[in-house]
């Protein structure tokens, strides 16, 4: 889709020291010709074919659910695909284990480091294949002094003797690397490297990375951050919903229409729908019911500030990473904060914790409905009162007569369905349970309603419901935060939109700027912090294809010209936010 | 991780949760016909009194590792427990039964409050945390106790443990009371439904603002006085307190009971009756061996066996 | 060794990078002194504990005393060094007591047919009692608590069998070589000290030198971590049951020797004196740090505290359980926080 022509003429180093890329394009080193995968309930991935070339940096993108961690899994030798076939340097491969794929020269680093926090560093890097000495025994001696010479090769002094938990995370990323790389890896697969690192350590990863590149390793980088991919990154896969949307070289891609891409929005029709605008009516009272300031948390949060009104819904985008589900734990507090305040009702939250939150009136609506939402083996009754049970309790003995009443309200209302309120919420589908979930925190009466993606994996009906419920509580006067990663759900749902990225406000969009359109546009900016001073290779990748490759873009209504004053105004307040470090 | 579970036929877990669920019951009721067919003199009142008897500490300590185990934890402490309440309770028979009966009781609370504490403040694991008092209850028993059987003169105290009432040991009757307010503490109350949840999903239960803390502690206090009051009563009816031997190995009947009564080690559900059923159903099993002329030997190695077996298919019925 | 880091060269070409990620060069003064106090508090406490004894009681520091705590605390330490190892890897034996007792029996029945028997016996049955444990937990996925508690009653309950439900005590023939292992004595100490001293050196060559004992520590650190990185994570854990096992078995069999018959009441409760020795000793119970050294000086530490109450005489001897018990709740409590302490930064 993308005019090709327009790479040609300002291709500039893909890496920090990556060799060009030739005319022909090079040998692939690795692929994955029609793999599928299923696992019970869900199809993760849908004959999806990829291609990593001899030398290159491929990013691989999709939003949650979009089937990169199936494939990662696939490529290293955790998962086995149900269909198609893998092939390393051109030969069909089949890894029964990770440790197959490993031999076989695919290493792999994990978002969370997988290491073993309580050995030493030298330990980490030569478990399973320590030198030995003569005597058959680990010679230490020279497992340190390979290690401090691996490690020197990417800069790094450190004691080899050190316990891997002593050393900060980018640090431990850096001996996960250098595991990788002294076991011969051909190819490196990062799984968003970069999530918890700060931002001296990105450089000190990226020049590694460079490192890499320039002896010739291939390279597979998962990461949401976009400033990231343009800037090392020489291709891009883009998957969804378990199928690959799109192959191509990243120069050629702008970052509007990756992002839209990713969240499965055709540009066209954003833009059309972007000219109509929406309007349902409803008025937020003025005063907010609940004001957030400087919410921060290292690594996570770094100063989010917003309000609430009742009766609106304060949808709050930004990609996957950036501080979206953490700003709505911390308002729940079930975060525990560096620093920040939280008002609710005019008078502050002197304890920050759950239970505090929730006699405050906050209720969240957690992202993992399984880990943090439900209780499986308990009834649909008892998952709706659990919350509220003292309430419904007298003298310590629980009234069933009480909880039956509450139940059949709130089945009625919120239509679950289950074959008897006895029913385990363990058997019930997602959408059934999600509405369970709804009804716990409905039947505390709340005043703000937290919903971190209350309609991921749930049936389209469900969906519907669900989106129709928070309309109908917003306009009874609840005040109610929608996080969703759709960005539709976001701007039909939403009366005003905070726009998060790397853990602060980005942007935010109020009345007529509430498009898609317009969210795009912030989602896509670049982060001010990830601007480094002299302005890398990403400086051309930022706002030139916007140019060239989509020219009637900033002639769209809405999309090119709104979201430009937020970020410029929030760009200078970070940088003087850096400062500091 | 989840996902590298193999494809099963749909019938094994049924067929394991229906095992876990029932089995312990069908294998009551067919060591009951077994008995009655093949041994004489077995399924007569006098037998099948002694038989309740006998079980009845198990019970009451059982129901107490039942709700803990309901949290996801254990505790080892509780043949300790009997041997501190069962050492403390002569030294107070002076001042009449009931004194004497709280003192004991409270030792259960105190033992209790420190495992609990150790959980869920300190965060310690359960068998770390109650291993200690494991240790250590025994020994100060003994110190107490001075390393002496004490014999019981009070006669309040030994019609606890020899009376009957319409026909029913006291016995029997305080452990099947204890069992119907442990259901109703399991089912109905605030309390009750908490330790559930936080045993079913502590991080969802916590999100929803329980007191996961206080339900912890709660759990092991609960299980320390149960354990003390199995400890006054089987003192009552040994007729001497014998902190040595009181209470040995009662951690492991109690964990059988618990597990071969279908309650799941990894917490969220509480099977009351089920555990009671688990304890009489060793119970039962040991006797009918023993009267078969099979030794306590063979007793133990099919005690190993029933284990294995009621964890692994608990284990099965989680790997759905 | 010196730190080699400051003298290794750049492997690599290229200029130097500017950017040079330069560690901290060791943690904070509280954090280290947290964990020298974890590696090396029980044998300060031991020291302490010796120095001090030997001034208040004249027959503490003689040689007689010396023996006789070493004999005592000999059969103790090998069975903790097993359980080290298997704690080490974040499970637990509680089947070791059991097995220990077997242990013995066999070796006092074989001990009649020679010498190789009476060592060779013991070690096999109670070595697949140790593997079915392993085979239970590493292959079936089942708990190691519960996995073990049911063979600590199987074993039990096979040695009831063998021993005529305990009214048979076999005895280990006058005079036989098997008797001699555990009788005989250098310097006064006796074979089994000696034996246990050499098992505690390959132990521990095993645990910090070896492939294998590296791969101990990482199952135990993090069986996620360990599995992504190829290790044989179940075969681990079943060499590791079937270690202990055999340990408990061997330690059985040494004591049978010692004592010149299979005893069948020994052995209850064993299983906590090693789990609370091996704590004592540093080793985190859940996993993945640890160390031999620490058990045997944990082993030790106890061995000395039951000599101490003995020596007070008008002392209870359960006194040695209570203070065990407090050792063991101010240990894991410490252990809590300093690790806490030290995961924290």
């Amino acid at each position: 889709m993308a005019p090709p022509q327009a790479s040609a003429a300002q291709s500039a180093p893909p890496g920090p020291d990556g060799p060009q890329d030739p005319a022909a394009p090079p040998a692939p080193v690795l692929e994955a010709v029609g793999v599928s995968k299923r696992f019970p309930g869900v199809v993760a991935l849908d004959d999806v074919s990829f291609t990593l070339r001899a030398g290159e940096i491929h990013a691989l993108v999709g939003e949650n659910g979009a089937g990169k961690s199936t494939l990662i899994k696939i490529l290293t030798g955790v998962h086995r695909p149900d269909e198609g076939e893998l092939r390393l340097g051109g030969e069909a491969v089949s890894f029964h284990r990770p440790h197959e794929a490993q031999q076989a020269g695919i290493s792999t680093i994990y978002q969370e480091v997988n290491l073993v926090p309580l050995m030493s560093v030298a330990r980490n890097i030569f478990l399973g294949r320590e030198p030995k000495t003569r005597l058959g025994l680990v010679d230490f001696r020279r497992m340190h002094r390979e290690t401090a010479e691996l490690l020197g090769g990417f800069g790094i002094t450190t004691d080899p003797r050190r316990p891997l938990h002593t050393l900060g995370i980018g640090t431990q990323q850096m001996v996960a690397l250098a595991r990788a790389v002294s076991v011969r890896a051909r190819v490196v697969v990062m799984d968003e490297p970069t999530s918890s690192l700060e931002p001296r350590e990105v450089e000190t990863l990226f020049r590694v990375i460079g490192e890499l590149h320039g002896r010739g390793i291939s390279l597979v980088y998962v990461s949401h951050r976009m400033d990231e991919l343009y800037r090392i990154c020489d291709r891009v896969t883009v998957l969804r919903d378990g199928r690959l949307v799109h192959t191509g070289d990243l120069r050629d891609t702008d970052r509007v229409r990756l992002v839209s891409m990713m969240l499965g929005r055709e540009l066209a029709r954003v833009r059309k729908e972007a000219a109509e605008g929406h309007d349902d009516g409803r008025t937020p009272a003025a005063e907010p019911v609940l004001t957030a300031t400087g919410l921060s948390r290292r690594h996570l949060l770094d100063g989010v500030a917003l309000d609430l009104r009742p009766g609106e819904v304060l949808g709050l985008g930004g990609l996957l990473g950036s501080g979206r589900t953490e700003t709505a734990k911390a308002l729940a507090g079930a975060l525990p904060l560096d620093g920040g305040d939280i008002e609710v009702g005019g008078r502050r939250l002197r304890r920050i914790s759950s239970a505090a939150a929730i006699r405050a009136g906050i209720s969240l609506l957690p992202e993992d409905r399984k880990a943090e939402g439900i209780i499986p083996g308990l009834s649909v009754r008892e998952n709706i009162v659990l919350a509220a049970l003292p309430r419904l309790s007298r003298f310590g003995f629980v009234s069933r007569r009480r909880q039956d009443r509450v139940v059949d309200i709130f089945v009625k209302r919120l239509r679950i369905k289950a074959a008897s309120p006895e029913q385990k919420v363990g058997e019930l589908s997602g959408g059934n349970q999600q509405k369970v979930l709804l009804a716990r925190w409905l039947c505390l009466e709340p005043r703000v309603l937290l919903l971190d993606e209350p309609t991921r994996g749930i049936d389209v009906g469900a969906k519907a419901e669900v989106q129709t419920l928070i309309e109908e509580l917003a306009a009874e006067g609840l005040a109610v935060l929608l996080i969703s990663s759709e960005l539709e759900e976001l701007v039909e749902g939403a009366d005003r939109i905070v726009v998060l990225r790397a853990g602060t406000v980005a942007g935010e969009l109020t009345g007529g700027d509430v498009t898609e359109g317009a969210l795009l546009t912030v989602l896509a900016e670049t982060a001010p912090d990830a601007v480094p001073p002299q302005g890398g290779p990403e400086a051309d990748a930022a706002p030139e294809p916007g140019a060239a490759d989509v020219p009637d873009e900033a002639a769209a209504p809405g999309a090119g010209d709104v979201p430009e004053p937020p970020d410029a105004a929030a760009a200078p307040e970070l940088r003087k936010e850096e400062d500091p470090r | 991780m989840t996902s590298f579970a193999l494809p099963r036929g749909l019938d094994r877990p049924r067929i394991a949760d229906a095992l876990q669920r029932y089995g312990v019951y069908a294998a009551v009721l067919a060591l009951l016909v077994f008995n009655g067919v093949f041994t004489d003199h077995f399924l007569t009142t006098d037998n099948l009194r002694t038989q309740l008897v006998q079980v009845a500490p198990v019970v009451i300590v059982a129901l107490g590792m039942a709700l803990v185990i309901g949290t996801e934890g254990v505790d080892l402490s509780v043949g300790s427990t009997m041997a501190l309440s069962g050492a403390l309770l002569p030294l107070y028979l002076g001042y009449g039964l009931l004194p004497a009966l709280l003192v004991a009781l409270l030792a259960g609370v105190v033992v209790g409050l420190v495992n609990g504490s150790l959980v869920s403040l300190v965060g310690l694991q359960p068998i770390v945390a109650t291993l200690a008092l494991f240790v250590g209850g025994r020994g100060l028993a003994l110190v107490i106790a001075d390393g002496q059987l004490k014999q019981i003169e009070n006669t309040d105290l030994l019609s606890l443990g020899t009376d009957s009432v319409l026909g029913i040991p006291v016995v029997v009757l305080i452990a099947g009371v204890l069992a119907a307010m442990v259901a109703g503490l399991v089912q109905r109350t605030t309390f009750g439904r908490q330790l559930v949840a936080v045993g079913g999903n502590r991080k969802a239960a916590a999100l929803a603002g329980l007191p996961v803390r206080r339900v912890l502690i709660g759990v092991y206090v609960i299980c320390g006085v149960l354990a003390a009051l199995a400890g006054v009563l089987a003192t009552a009816r040994l007729t001497a307190s014998d902190p040595s031997s009181l209470g040995n190995l009662m951690e492991l009947s109690a964990i059988t009971a618990v597990v071969v009564g279908g309650t799941p080690l990894t917490g969220g559900s509480v099977r009351v009756l089920g555990t009671v059923f688990g304890a009489l159903l060793m119970q039962l099993l040991h006797a009918t061996l023993v009267t078969h002329d099979l030794h306590d030997s063979t007793a133990q190695m099919v005690q190993a066996g029933i284990i294995l077996v009621a964890v692994y298919v608990a284990r099965e019925r989680r790997a759905r | 060794m010196k730190s080699l880091a400051e003298t290794a060269p750049p492997a690599l070409a290229g200029p130097p990078p500017p950017l040079a990620v330069t560690e901290q060069p060791r943690p904070g003064g509280r954090q280290r002194a947290a964990e020298l106090l974890q590696r090396q508090g029980v044998l300060a406490v031991l020291a302490l504990l010796c120095v001090v004894s030997s001034f208040v009681f004249d027959s503490f520091a003689t040689l007689d005393n010396a023996r006789g705590i070493t004999i005592q605390a000999s059969f103790l330490s090998i069975v903790a060094l097993g359980m080290t190892l298997v704690i080490v890897t974040g499970g637990i034996d509680l089947s070791v007591g059991s097995v220990f007792a077997l242990g013995g029996v066999v070796a006092a029945w074989a001990s009649q047919y020679g010498f190789l028997p009476a060592l060779l016996v013991p070690l096999a049955v109670c070595g697949a009692i140790g593997a079915v444990n392993g085979l239970l937990v590493a292959k079936a996925g089942m708990a190691p608590f519960i996995v073990t508690l049911a063979s600590l009653l199987g074993a039990r309950g096979l040695l009831l069998a063998l021993t005529h439900e305990g009214a048979k005590t076999y005895l280990v023939p006058r005079g036989s070589a098997f008797q001699k292992l555990g009788g005989g004595a250098v310097w006064g100490f006796g074979y089994p000290v000696l034996i246990a001293l050499a098992l505690f050196c390959l132990g521990g060559l095993l645990l910090q030198r070896t492939s294998f004992g590296q791969g101990l520590f990482a199952v135990g650190g993090s069986g996620d971590a360990a599995l992504l990185m190829g290790l044989p994570v179940a075969r681990t854990k079943v060499l590791v049951y079937t270690l202990s096992g055999l340990l408990a078995g061997f330690a059985g069999a040494l004591n049978a020797a010692r004592l010149s018959s299979g005893v069948t009441i020994i052995g209850v409760g064993m299983e906590l004196d090693a789990i609370s020795a091996v704590v004592i000793g540093g080793t985190l119970l859940v996993g993945g740090a640890g160390s031999v050294s620490g058990t045997l000086w944990g082993v030790l530490l106890l061995g000395v505290i039951q000599n101490l109450i003995n020596q007070i005489g008008s002392l209870n001897s359960s006194y040695q359980s209570v203070v065990s018990g407090g050792f063991l709740i101010v240990v894991v409590v410490a252990q809590r926080y300093l690790s806490a302490s030290r995961r924290g930064t």
